[in-house]
Parts: structure tokens; sequence; C-alpha cells
């Protein structure tokens, strides 16, 4: 039995759960199981061996590797596996039978695909996650999501498609479609991966399907969407493309540029939108910098943000629940009537904010060394500008505008349990791997014994005098600017308003272009298309007379025409043998 | 499975597996004509194509472990070239597997289709004339003596008529087609015996290998070439050889419906494999004359077949024609592969053979299946089945996505195959018309489709009505066989591979 649980991918259980699942009328059995999946998830990687091909397969002559585990694939498919948990527990007061099930197919598939050992099953699992994760923006049920999610879905289609590509190309040029390291961004088949693994990145420009549908999503369904379709994204860069130089800059703009819409942003499921774009490429930075230090700090820091995350969307999706919004201008002074969710929102914004003896402080504070350590001053600043910017947008902005600020006079009911029993484990979860390891083996060290470089983790000291001396000096600096700006009211007010983004560019420009061929189409369109019927159906007569059943082929007797055929080859064939021997 | 079977074999049947392959079929088929009643006709045909599947097995192990790849047997110790000799080697054990495992399942699903298409005291004699026929087509693979593929190319196709003549119980137009079907294929056998005559009047002998060894020396003179000419137009007219093809449209649409999934699946192919056999190991494309007509007479005409006849299959009403044109155009791919001369292209094309054999045999059983509960075969008859009768259905658009050549099946693979083969030869236009051809098959099996499935039934006192269990089981082990052949090719492909290996006297090519 356990032998059994040790070689099976535990996110094919998932999937398989949560394809049951939607078709389970009963909502507590549903969710019983939605619960107990990945508990027993979590059991299976247990067991499993590291680093052994637990599952092959071939199929049309490629060698498929369907469950692998090693040092990196094992944090990200824990964090997965908690996430799932979480997500279960949080959805539990919801009964939307197609959400419990996709929620879970959707999980399931990112940690296939986080287990899997090569890239066609890669490519299998990136579109599943693609197809699973669309219904979590569908299901809000509003107009405004149905076309959110018709864009992200063409968003991830797009990225499996460039994917698919570039796996092709490169079967072709190396006939292995192994999980491998790629060095040189100039071969079409790396660059079609890259592309395809930056769209669900959501690399600056490529980013706008993410603030568009995790905004739009329902309640549960914006909690789960935050865990897993970046993070494999991210995963699959530290697979793929460490050391990438390209990446570090990228990775430095993309903790750069969201600043600025978060802080004007007013929804702020949308602010932890651009917040996500920009903890994203903190990672996408380290693995760009390709040190073990910088790996374990991608590694490690995608694990704590997929906890404080997923808490921030948690806490926020439980005010949309009570409150019907989350809207900034809208909200205010909850922290009355919803307290607990106020402690843990809090929570969430300290551990996201790095605040040391929280999550982030002993994640980030690595890649920080490691750009520190590789010698890129500029990168390095501006991950720092970065840092006070997140403190700015989530760590500040996200629970005074909801909790505090100027009392919107709403008076709701404390969230429901189970949505505090989700965030008050994903704040435990928080604070442990934050606080330094007082007993050994937990704390912080917990954590770090997971990541792929062992070795190197256990060495590092997060808690010394100057890290803890320039975060705080950070933070506090951030906090007074940000005491002050308001002081004096320059701080960017909560005003409705619609900000306008890189998509501008293809959504009003774009689409007008689309409109003018639309109609210079429908003027020439008509007459191209008078002119081809007239063709092909005077071909098609020509093909019917000659074809048909009473066309030219089927005429004559039928046994006369066959003897003169014969006779013809037999001619022909003789001809052949007489012209060709000489 | 083989090994288990030659472990645990008697002795006799080791020794003497290749004339008992022959023997058991013919002789039980001349009982059964004394036999008064069709059940116990039908278990005995079953027994008899149940042998001659084992025996079949067994020469296609001894041939695959016996080192020299080949079974020699000669009948009544006459020594081979002059007396007849049946010889066995990967290509024609191949080819017998393929025979007899088709000949099995259909014996298996007959029975209900038999039963109402043909009058009640014919049955017996259906089946006596069935395993005379399936008799005859195993002599044809086994035989190593060209005069004797003649006899039992003779025996089979006699009772081909007979067999097609009998669909006149269910519609009066099987008559004239198996007349005319009678005379075309007197026609080809004429041919080729007289191609085989002068062959034996060049060199002297009628055993084909001892033909092959003679007949370097004389490979100039004009009998040579004569027979040469005989002997493929003769063979082509038996393998439905677009422009030789007329007789099969009809003979396959108006004989009974066991009649034409036996025939579809099997004549022509053995028909086939007698051209491979004389245009590789008899013959060799060391002759000028024959690289030749590769070029200027296999390939054209392979393609006219793919490109014609899918065209007419288009325009057919009748889903049992649809399927005999696309049948046709089949062999025009076959022929094609086996015209490029190498050693791959007769590989793809035999691959080919044994997937169509497939193919065909699961779109007529699903046909056979309807008919027997619906009784029309014109498109519009099939309209709504879908619903009707899904699992028929089901089976039978499994075998048109295969036709079409679909991934994951085992029609994609075969084409597959041939596309490389095509292309190592460097005639990638070629590919183009295979494509081309293909999306002629989308449009004819895809007209099909969309009537089974998206149609309501054109007559709506259709209840939902399967066809019996006895025809689901065989349906479905050929439906799901070209899944799995889709997806894993290697024991088809190795067949293939080595048969090809064979006839180019490269040894077995494990």
């Amino acid at each position: 039995m356990s032998a059994m649980l040790a070689a099976l991918n535990p996110g094919w259980l998932l999937i398989f759960v949560g394809v049951v699942a939607m078709f389970l009328p009963a909502r507590r059995i549903r969710q019983s199981l939605a619960i107990g999946a990945p508990l027993v998830g979590i059991l299976m990687l247990a067991l499993a061996d590291q680093n052994v091909n637990h599952l092959t397969a071939s199929v049309l002559g490629l060698d498929l590797v369907l469950y692998r585990v090693d040092g990196l694939s094992f944090v990200f498919g824990l964090a997965f596996l908690i996430a799932a948990l979480l997500n279960a527990i949080y959805a539990w007061h919801t009964d939307d039978r197609i959400q419990d099930g996709m929620a879970l197919a959707y999980g399931g598939a990112a940690i296939a695909a986080a287990f899997c050992g090569d890239l066609m099953t890669l490519f299998v699992f990136w579109e599943i996650t693609a197809v699973t994760s669309v219904f979590m923006v569908l299901g809000a049920g509003t107009r405004a999501s149905y076309f959110a999610s018709m864009r992200y879905l063409g968003m991830q289609i797009l990225s499996g498609v460039l994917l698919l590509a570039g796996i092709a190309y490169v079967y072709h040029d190396t006939g292995d479609i192994g999980l491998q390291v790629f060095e040189d961004l100039a071969q079409p088949g790396a660059m079609l991966i890259f592309i395809a693994f930056g769209i669900k990145a959501a690399f600056p420009f490529l980013h706008n399907w993410l603030q568009d549908s995790y905004s739009k999503a329902s309640v549960v369904g914006a909690v789960v969407l935050s865990a897993f379709t970046t993070k494999l994204a991210v995963y699959a860069f530290a697979r793929m493309f460490p050391g990438q130089d390209s990446l570090i800059w990228i990775g430095a703009i993309m903790t750069c540029f969201p600043v600025f819409f978060a802080v004007i942003e007013n929804d702020l499921r949308k602010v932890l939108a651009y917040s996500t774009n920009n903890q994203i490429g903190f990672m996408i930075c380290a693995i760009g910098v390709g040190t073990p230090l910088a790996m374990n700090g991608a590694v490690a820091h995608a694990f704590a943000d997929i906890m404080f995350k997923g808490l921030l969307f948690m806490s926020m999706g439980a005010v949309l629940y009570r409150t019907g919004t989350t809207k900034a201008s809208e909200l205010g002074g909850l922290f009355r009537s919803m307290p607990w969710t106020t402690l843990f929102c809090l929570v969430g914004a300290l551990s996201i904010s790095a605040m040391p003896l929280f999550s982030a402080f002993v994640t980030k504070s690595m890649i920080l060394s490691a750009v520190a350590h590789a010698g890129l001053p500029i990168i390095w600043l501006m991950l720092m500008f970065a840092s006070a910017g997140v403190l700015e947008h989530s760590g500040i902005k996200i629970p005074y505008f909801a909790f505090f600020g100027h009392d919107s006079g709403k008076r709701v009911k404390e969230a429901p349990f189970n949505m505090l029993l989700a965030m008050g484990m994903a704040a435990f979860i928080s604070i442990a791997i934050g606080i330094p390891a007082l007993i050994p083996g937990l704390g912080y060290e917990w954590l770090y014994n997971l990541l792929p470089y062992r070795q190197e983790a256990m060495t590092y000291q997060p808690f010394t005098f100057d890290h803890v001396l320039t975060q705080m000096q950070l933070l506090v600096l951030a906090t007074f600017a940000f005491v002050l700006l308001k002081r004096f009211n320059i701080y960017p007010p909560e005003k409705r308003g619609e900000i306008l983004d890189t998509d501008w560019a293809y959504r009003r420009v774009g689409f007008s272009m689309a409109n003018w061929a639309g109609t210079v189409w429908g003027k020439v369109g008509p007459a191209m298309t008078s002119v081809f019927f007239k063709l092909s159906s005077r071909a098609y007569d020509r093909i019917e007379a000659t074809f048909s059943p009473r066309g030219e082929l089927a005429r004559g007797g039928l046994t006369g025409a066959m003897a003169v055929w014969t006779a013809a080859l037999l001619g022909l064939v003789l001809l052949l043998a007489f012209i060709s021997v000489r | 499975m083989i090994d288990l079977l030659l472990n645990s074999a008697p002795a006799w049947a080791l020794t003497h597996a290749a004339p008992l392959m022959i023997m058991v079929p013919l002789m039980l088929g001349a009982i059964l004509a004394l036999v008064p009643s069709g059940r116990i006709a039908w278990i005995v045909s079953i027994v008899a194509t149940l042998s001659s599947f084992l025996l079949s097995l067994i020469l296609l192990g001894i041939v695959q472990t016996n080192g020299t790849g080949i079974v020699s047997y000669a009948i009544g110790n006459w020594a081979p070239p002059l007396g007849i000799e049946l010889r066995v080697d990967a290509l024609n054990a191949m080819i017998l597997l393929l025979v007899a495992s088709i000949g099995l399942l259909a014996s298996i699903f007959s029975w209900p289709t038999v039963e109402s298409e043909v009058r009640k005291e014919k049955t017996s004699l259906f089946y006596s004339a069935f395993l005379l026929c399936f008799g005859g087509l195993c002599g044809v693979a086994i035989t190593g003596d060209a005069f004797n593929l003649f006899v039992f190319l003779e025996v089979s196709s006699i009772s081909t008529y007979v067999l097609v003549a009998l669909g006149a119980g269910r519609d009066r137009r099987a008559l004239p087609a198996a007349f005319n079907y009678l005379i075309m294929g007197t026609i080809g056998a004429t041919f080729f015996i007289i191609g085989v005559g002068f062959l034996y009047a060049a060199t002297g002998t009628l055993n084909m290998a001892d033909i092959a060894e003679k007949l370097p020396a004389v490979s100039g003179s004009r009998t040579v070439q004569a027979g040469f000419a005989f002997i493929v137009v003769g063979l082509g007219l038996k393998a439905a050889m677009w422009p030789l093809h007329q007789w099969l449209p009809n003979a396959y649409s108006y004989g009974p419906s066991f009649v034409s999934m036996f025939l579809s699946a099997t004549t022509t192919k053995v028909a086939l494999y007698a051209l491979i056999r004389f245009l590789f190991s008899v013959f060799g494309p060391e002759f000028s004359f024959e690289i030749a007509s590769f070029t200027y007479l296999f390939m054209p005409l392979g393609i006219a077949a793919m490109v014609a006849c899918s065209f007419q299959a288009v325009f057919q009403n009748d889903v049992r024609r649809v399927l005999a044109y696309s049948s046709v155009a089949q062999v025009g791919y076959m022929i094609l592969g086996l015209s490029l001369g190498t050693a791959d292209g007769l590989s793809a094309g035999l691959f080919y053979l044994l997937n169509h054999a497939m193919i065909k045999g699961t779109l007529f059983m699903a046909v056979a299946g309807v008919v027997l509960t619906y009784k029309g075969t014109t498109i519009r008859d099939f309209a709504g089945l879908g619903r009707s009768a899904p699992w028929t259905m089901t089976a039978f658009a499994i075998a048109a996505l295969s036709l079409i050549g679909m991934p994951l099946t085992a029609g994609f693979q075969s084409k597959l195959q041939l596309g490389y083969a095509l292309f190592e030869h460097g005639w990638w236009w070629a590919v183009l018309l295979v494509v081309f051809s293909s999306a002629l098959a989308v449009i004819y099996m895809g007209r099909i489709l969309e009537a089974v499935f998206f149609q309501p039934p054109a007559n709506p006192r259709k209840t939902r009505k399967e066809a019996p269990i006895v025809m689901l089981v065989p349906l479905w082990v050929m439906a799901l066989a070209n899944i799995y052949f889709g997806i894993t090719t290697k024991l088809p492909l190795d067949l293939a591979r080595d048969a090809a290996a064979a006839v180019f006297g490269m040894g077995a090519g494990r």
C-alpha cells in the first residue's frame, strides 16, 4: 500500500478526485474529499523517494517521466499541496460543484506538472491548469468575469501553444524531451519556451491578464488562482532557465513597475494582483542570478509567497464576502466588526513586507544577499526600492484602507469560521517559518532544510545584525513616508477610476484597428467570396461530372470497359519492358 | 503467447503446420456442404478458422525463431523443384496471420447476419463456400509453387463468386455483380496463368524460388518480359489496382454484408501479397523492366487510385460503396509504397496493408450490424444511428477516424510510415498527395459521421437497437486494436519490417 502511494504522482490523485467531486451532489462529502485529497497527497509526497523516476511511460516513441521528485520540485509540490488544503477549507461555506472540483483538479494539475520529468508531460498538465483555472474566474458569474475569463483563457492557451511549439523545436534539434537547462536563448525552441513561461509568470507587458482576472474572480477563485499558475511558471523557470542573465533585468523591472500601479489602484484585490507581479519579480530576478544562494532564495520565497499571498487574498475575499466590495473608496473601519480577519490580514501584510520574525524576511534576505554577492548594485537598489513599495501598497495600504482609515460605517458579521480557520493556518505558517529556530529544526530552519541547495541554506544566517537593521530602517522610513504623505494629503486618495496599464495598447489601439479592418473586410469580403464561390462551384461541377455515380468514370459497360483497360495496361507494361530492355 | 504455443503444441502440429493450415478449412469446407444445419456449420467454421489461426501463430513463431527464417514443406515428400513446396517466410507468415485472425473474428461474428441475409437452406452451403474461400486464400499465401498459387487463387475466387451471388437473398443486384466479378476475375486469373506459362517456357520450372534462381540468366528474353507483363496485370486486377478495380465496388456493396467484410479485409490483401511475392521474390528490383514499371506504372496508378477513387467515394450515397471506393484508394497507398522499390517502401506498404485490413474490417463489421438491425445502407439510412446504436456506431467512428488518419489510431501510424518512406526517397510531392487524399477521406467519412451523430433519424420509429453481442465483441476487438496499434506500433511494424527484410534477402530484422 505504502509502496503504491509512494509511486503515484499526488497531482493525479487530486485531478481524479476533483473530477469525481464535480459530479457529487452531496456537498459535505465533496468538500471532505477536497480536504482529504491534499492530506493524502502530502503523505504520498512524504513517502516518495527523491531523484528516482517513479513512473515512466513510452507513448508514440517519446519517453515520458510521469513522476519524479527532487529537491526543487519537492518544495513547490509541498507548497501546492498545502495551498490546495487551505483552499478547500476556505471554500467550506460555499456550495459550488464546478468550483470545488475544478479547484482541486487545477491544484492537482499544477502539482503533477511540478513532478513530471519531461517536457511533453509538462505541456499536458500546463494545459490542464489553463483549462481548469478558467472556472475560478468564471465562478464569479458576472458579465465582467466572463470577459476576463475569456481573456485569461486566451493568454493561457497561447502560452500552451508556444510551449508546444518550443518543445517541437527542441525535440527536432536534440531528439530529447527531458527537462533540460537551456543556456542559449537565441535558439528558437528555447525562446518559444521562455515566452510561454513568461506569459504564465506575467512578465512585464504580458501581465495584464493577471490583474484583470484575479480581481474579477469569485471569492474562493482568487485565492485558488493566487497559489498555482504563476508559481508553476516560477518553478519552470527555476528548472529550465537558472542563471539566465536576461531574467535578472526582467525580474528587477517586474518588482518595480507594479509599485506605481498598486499605489494608485482602488480595487484592493487588484492591488494584491499587482503585488503578485512584484513578488514574482523577486523570484525571477533570483533565478536569473542563479547562484545556489539565489536559487534557494527564489524557491523559499515562492513557498512563503504562496502562504502569505494566499492569506492576503483570503482576507480580502472575506471582506468581499461580507461587504460585497473590495473598493478602497467604499471600505474602512472594518476592524471593529471583523477583528480576526483584521489580525490575520495584518500578519499577511507584515509577512509580505518582510518584517523580521515574519516569513518573507528570511526568504527575501537570501535573494538580496545573493544579488549583493553577485555584484549587481543597480539591481540591488531596484529591489530595495521595490521592497519599500511592497510595504507601501501591500503592507500598509491594504489593511489601512480596508480595516482602518476613515470609517465607512459598514457593520458586518465576522467572516465564517472556516475562512478564519484557513486564514489562521496560513498565518501560522507565515509566522512559523519566519521565526528563529528556537528549537533546532523548526522555525526558518525547517524551510531551509527543504531547499534544493541544502548545504548552502543551512549555513546562511538571516538574523544577522545588518540584515535586521537594513530591513528595519527600510520599513520604518517607508512607514514614516506613508504617514507624512497621508498627513499632508499628498498620498493618492482612494478614488474610483480606471488605471491605464500597458494593455491599453491593444485594448484601445489594437481594438480600433481590428474594428477598422473588420469594416474594410465587410466591404471587400463579399466581393471576394462571390468570386471564390463561382470558381469553386465550377470546379465542383467539373469534379462531380467526373467522379459521381452518374459521371464519366462510371459510364460504359462495366465488363467491356474493364477488359479494355486490362488490355491497355498489358500493352503499357509490355511497352515499358520493351523500351527499358534493349 | 507464441512461445507458449510453440512449447505446448504437439510435435505433429509443429512439423505439419503448413499443410494443416490449408487442409483443415478445405476438408471441413467440403464436409460442410453435406451438413443440414446452418448453426452447426457456423460452429464448424469457427473451429476451422481457429485451428488455422493457431497454426498461423505457430508458423510465425517457427519463422521467427528457427534461424533461417524459412519453413519449407515438401508435399508428399516430393523434393521441391519438382514436387509442390509450401514455403513460409516472414512475409507470408504475416499475411497468414492476418487472413487467419480476420477469418476467425469474421466467422465468430457471422451468424446473426448470415442467418438474416442468406436463405435458410443455403446457410451451410454458404459456410462451405466461406471455408473454401478461406482455405484458398491461405493456400495462395502459403504455397511456394507458381502453378499451385494459381490453383488456390481460383479456389478462393470461385468460392468468392458464390459468396457474392448468395447476397441475392437481400439484394438482386448481387447476381450481376457476382457475374461481372466472375468475368473479370477470370480474365485476371487467365492473364496470371499465361504469365506463369511464359516463365515456365523460359526457365523450365514452376517452383517460385527455383524460378527466381534461374531468371537472371534469361532476363533479356522477351518471353520473360511478356510473362512479367501478364503476371503484373493479372494479379493487379485481383488486387483491385486502379483502373482494374471496377469489379470491386459492386461486389462489396451487393454481396452479403458478412462477405463484404471478409473480402475487404482479406482478398485484395492476399492478391497484393502475391503481386509483392512476384515483384520482389521471383523477379526483383534489379531487373530494369521492373524498375521502369515501378516508376511509370505502379507509382502513377497508385496515385491515380488515391485521388480518383477518393473523389468517387465522396459522391457515393451508399455507405458500403463509399467504403468500397475508399478500399480501392487505400490499395493505391499500398501500391505507392511498394513502387518505391526499397525495403522501407515495401515495409511501409505492408504495414499499411495490415492496418487497413483492420480498419476496413471494423467499418464493414459495423455496417453489417446496421444492416442486420435497420436494413438500409444509404447514408440517409444511417442518420441518427449514433443515438439508437451507440456501441456499434462508436466503433464505426473509431475506425473512420483511423481511416482518415487521426493521431493515436493505427491509420495515422501507417500514413506516417508511408510518409517517412516517401520522404526518404525524395518523393515529397507524393506526401502532399497522400495528405490531399486523406483530406478527401475526411470529407467522405465526415459525411457519414455527420449523418450518424448530428442528424435526426430519417425514420423516427427506429428505436434503440444494437447489434447482438456476438457481433459487438469482434467489432470492438477490432476497434480497440485500431487504437492499441495506434499507440504502440511495435508488433505490426516489426512484422512488416521483418517481411520486407525477408524478401529483400537481408535476413530477419531482429
